[in-house]
């Protein structure tokens, strides 16, 4: 009834509707997730469109203006070379936000279906799928990437290709156990029943089932990601200087800590910022992905 | 004395039966070594039969209903005999044909509604995919379909019904979803494995009804594997009765219930709470079904059984003719048919 009439309102009373309209959709309901999401977009345009949020430019040096406080051409100050932090802090969104996403896109494209092949087949399939990754997962991740990328070069290409198949393992083996668990639903079965073919059954049931667990790992890896990548560039090996990046901006502001704590605290405050809020709208996209929660 | 083989002949010859199972046995390779569940079971069903299959859990019964449903896992099991599904054998089917026969020439319904729908939809798009999945019906002819097959299993408003998901519905209306979307493929035979014990008893007798009347409106005929003797006295025309993955006995129900030719017939029988009698207790077969992994050498019942013979340990009664349709696997059954010898089951207190 409040369709049809929408059209035929004055204009206020049609804005309040639409806001009402908005907050009843489920994502924005749950309040945490709708925390996330708003602190998303100022995260993504920096991400996309720095360029827009700032008129400093992230690079260039100014050494007669180096390590100064707060300021209205500097609003997070500059760092020793004399660099707008605002800027850095930006432009810095990049790389780290891209990379950690590329990474986990890169563990769940590998990930989900070696684990989907392994949990539904089990026997010599999920053997020659698991025992390597298993071994892949004996080594810590970050030495592991480290040995990647003294072996293929740094950089930031480099890092992310790493730290995505370093991620494999753990996405597969959540992929695997909770194949395992859905493979004994009933409706498996019932779906063998009617004549489904594995591939169906697998891609249409058992896929669609996984996405609650998935999409929480996923968001919990892009943060690790995210401080995975910082700790890489934190040591020098993945984006290079003088591009902006939260680990090296961490990591360079570390030395002058103590004359001017900005540079190091904003990077680690953007990082901060960034894995809360990546949490906060995977929790709040299981709930929304899983029609037996969507009720509540 | 005849062979089990050649005994599964009875009566007059017959039209060729829709199933025709002779000689199945399955064995399961455990880590415990080699477990034979099914030793050799007989069974015909005709078009439009309602048949039972009765035991107790280990009895076999569920895991012959999967050989003919071709839904064992090929690698850890071993099907032997033959499965003919109008004169086609099923045995040894590839895969990709066996599909075909599945969801359009047999279906099966389960024991638990609760978990055999996919949860992430609803319940009209799990029966427009079995249409469109056999027959290539376009999404506007399968919507078609889905309120009609939903209206046919008695659901009350169908085209809400279709909009629900599963955990939305009531045990009851979730079976009655999955007998539609068993029904969508037009099956010669649905196989039903315990289909009402996970519901409300009022709910199970509706069901029983429903699946009554589906059976005589499409000819279809229909294998019911229950361990509830109540529930095959309500709906079967003919009852199989397996022990340890044996036909211990086979009868039409009225005769098997009455006249049982096989004391673990008898047994499940006598232990039937009745309103007419009032009885402080109801009589039990004493032990337990024998660990199929050690079958002993004669009758599996004999250990329970209260009228065994010594050769009965020792020596496997085959599976013999009683009468009209009636077979029976027990080394007494002559005694028990000229009613010489009686059997009491002794109420423990």
């Amino acid at each position: 009834m409040i369709v049809k009439l929408a059209s035929t309102l004055p204009a206020p009373a049609r804005y309040r509707l639409f806001l009402r309209r908005l907050a009843a959709a489920p994502l924005v309901r749950n309040r945490a997730a709708l925390l996330g999401l708003i602190v998303l977009i100022p995260l993504l345009l920096a991400t996309l469109v720095p360029w827009l949020l700032t008129n400093a430019d992230p690079i260039a040096q100014d050494l007669s203006n180096s390590l100064l406080g707060p300021s209205a051409a500097h609003p997070l100050g500059t760092d020793k070379p004399g660099r707008d932090v605002l800027a850095r802090v930006i432009y810095g969104a990049a790389p780290t936000l891209l990379g950690a996403l590329v990474v986990v896109v890169v563990s769940g494209v590998v990930g989900v279906p070696l684990g989907l092949i392994a949990g539904y087949y089990g026997g010599k399939r999920e053997a020659a799928i698991m025992r390597p990754l298993d071994a892949l997962l004996a080594f810590p991740a970050l030495l592991l990437a480290v040995l990647v990328v003294t072996t293929f070069g740094r950089g930031l290409e480099t890092v992310v290709l790493a730290l995505g198949i370093i991620y494999v393992p753990a996405m597969a083996r959540l992929v695997r156990s909770v194949t395992l668990v859905q493979r004994n639903q009933a409706y498996v079965d019932a779906g063998r029943a009617l004549g489904y073919s594995d591939r169906r059954i697998i891609f249409r049931h058992i896929l669609p089932n996984l996405v609650g667990p998935v999409v929480v790992q996923s968001t919990i890896d892009l943060a690790y990601a995210i401080l995975d990548i910082a700790a890489l560039s934190f040591l020098g090996l993945g984006q290079q200087p003088p591009d902006p990046d939260w680990g090296s901006m961490l990591a360079d502001g570390r030395s002058y800590l103590l004359q001017n704590p900005l540079p190091a605290v904003s990077a680690g405050l953007a990082i901060m910022i960034a894995v809360i809020c990546f949490n906060l709208v995977g929790d709040g996209l299981r709930v929304q992905l899983d029609p037996r929660e969507r009720g509540r | 004395m005849t062979t089990p083989s050649s005994s599964a002949q009875t009566g007059a010859p017959q039209p060729q039966a829709l199933l025709d199972v002779r000689g199945l046995s399955v064995r399961f390779r455990t880590v415990a070594g080699f477990v034979n569940a099914v030793n050799g079971l007989d069974l015909t069903i005709q078009a439009g039969e309602i048949v039972g299959l009765v035991g107790e859990s280990g009895s076999g019964k569920s895991v012959s209903s999967r050989a003919i449903m071709g839904l064992l896992p090929p690698r850890t099991s071993t099907i032997e005999g033959s499965i003919r599904l109008e004169g086609d054998e099923l045995v040894g089917l590839p895969e990709s044909r066996y599909r075909r026969i599945r969801g359009e020439r047999v279906a099966m319904i389960f024991q638990d509604p609760l978990t055999a729908l996919d949860p992430l939809y609803r319940a009209g798009e799990q029966v427009a995919e079995v249409l469109r999945f056999h027959f290539g019906l376009s999404r506007a002819d399968a919507r078609k379909r889905v309120i009609e097959l939903l209206d046919s299993v008695g659901l009350p408003e169908p085209a809400d019904v279709a909009e629900r998901y599963p955990h939305e519905l009531s045990g009851g209306m979730r079976q009655r979803v999955m007998i539609a979307m068993a029904l969508a493929g037009g099956p010669d035979l649905l196989i039903a494995d315990e289909p009402t014990t996970a519901l409300d008893v009022t709910v199970q007798a509706q069901i029983l009804e429903l699946m009554r009347s589906l059976v005589r409106e499409r000819r279809m005929a229909l294998l019911l594997i229950t361990h509830d003797l109540g529930v095959v006295r309500e709906l079967c025309e003919r009852a199989i009765v397996l022990y340890a993955g044996r036909v211990a006995e086979e009868a039409p129900v009225a005769q098997l219930l009455s006249a049982p030719f096989h004391p673990y017939t008898s047994g499940l029988g006598a232990s039937i709470p009745s309103i007419l009698e009032r009885r402080r207790r109801l009589p039990q077969i004493q032990g337990t079904p024998p660990d199929p992994a050690t079958l002993p050498p004669g009758c599996p019942f004999s250990p329970r059984c209260p009228v065994a013979l010594d050769r009965c340990a020792t020596e496997m009664p085959p599976l013999t003719e009683t009468g009209p349709g009636r077979r029976s696997a027990c080394h007494r059954s002559a005694e028990l048919i000229d009613g010489s010898l009686k059997i009491e089951w002794e109420v423990r207190t």
